[in-house]
């Protein structure tokens, strides 16, 4: 017999506890099950810019484009196009787990997704309300740190993927 | 050519698309319990004033954390009104984005276990670094 998948438990697990709290605190699920749509609803316009992504990838760049720009040889050009992707792309990160998947099948640097992924605490829009909060000093601190870092974690990253390759062959 | 190019493209992106729809629905729905399930105020109660622990903990509440950004720089903000130490608010901003307990499970299955899993401890550890590095320089400019 098939084992179920990781992601099928999951979203049974959810299910279940969403089952669970309609039995014994029908206003709690329902305030939540509200509260999941207005995330929806604030999600949305990010995942169509996702999708929207997604199609001018696939319409503009085949995997060598992506290899020229995003792969192992693209230099500073692959890490310079990450940090900027990562503190350009709004919404949820996993809005974004698509379009990168399909970005790696088509010979994206594994590295360059850390760093899209660490270069999302400095949002461009969001600027204004990080500055009210903690100062300009702070934020072009915070920015720079975090751009040094995610290039340190993508390097990391790497060495692992790259040992985990090296065991397995 | 272009026409059917197009619409390749678009179903290309669609079935893509398809396939992280159950993960996304399971995701989005389990953070509405969480955002219901936490009472406001919740997160400053555990801040005791220390400071090694505070900065670890600010981690750990803004990895366990979801929702946009900018919630977390208001309730940073918040935080420190509360005399929270800055290293801690920034570690739980960092770890807010950059750390997702709750989407561990969708990023293994999009880019494999292993790289799920180190990048999400490396981040958190960065997080603490690069909080204590922000306000050093902070405080020596």
């Amino acid at each position: 017999m098939k084992r179920p998948s990781g992601e099928f438990i999951f979203i049974l697990i959810v299910l279940f506890a969403y089952f669970i709290l309609f039995i014994f605190n029908y206003s709690l699920a329902l305030r939540a099950f509200l509260a999941s749509l207005n995330i929806v609803l604030r999600i949305l316009p990010a995942l169509v810019l996702v999708l929207f992504f997604m199609f001018l990838s696939n319409y503009f760049f085949d995997s060598k484009k992506i290899v020229r720009h995003l792969g192992e040889e693209s230099g500073v050009r692959g890490w310079f196009l990450s940090v900027i992707g990562g503190i350009l792309s709004t919404g949820p990160i996993f809005v974004w787990y698509p379009l990168l998947k399909e970005l790696k099948d088509h010979g994206m640097r594994t590295a360059f997704i850390a760093v899209f992924f660490y270069n999302r605490a400095v949002k461009l829009p969001l600027l204004p309300v990080m500055v009210f909060y903690f100062g300009v000093p702070f934020t072009l601190i915070l920015t720079f740190y975090m751009v040094l870092f995610s290039v340190v974690n993508a390097l990391v990253i790497s060495r692992i993927q790259f040992y985990k390759t090296e065991f397995k062959s | 050519m272009g026409r059917e190019k197009i619409k390749q493209s678009f179903l290309q992106s669609l079935t893509s698309f398809e396939k992280v729809l159950p993960m996304l629905v399971g995701i989005v729905l389990l953070l509405g319990i969480i955002l219901e399930l936490i009472p406001k105020g919740f997160y400053s109660a555990f801040f005791s004033g220390n400071s090694v622990l505070d900065p670890l903990l600010g981690a750990v509440l803004g990895s366990i954390s979801a929702g946009s950004p900018v919630t977390s720089y208001i309730m940073g903000g918040e935080f420190l009104k509360q005399g929270v130490s800055l290293i801690a608010v920034t570690a739980f901003i960092l770890t807010w984005v950059s750390v997702g307990f709750i989407q561990l499970p969708i990023e293994s299955k999009f880019f494999g276990k292993k790289f799920a899993i180190s990048r999400t401890i490396l981040a958190f550890f960065s997080s603490l670094l690069v909080a204590f590095f922000t306000v050093l320089t902070l405080n020596l400019l």
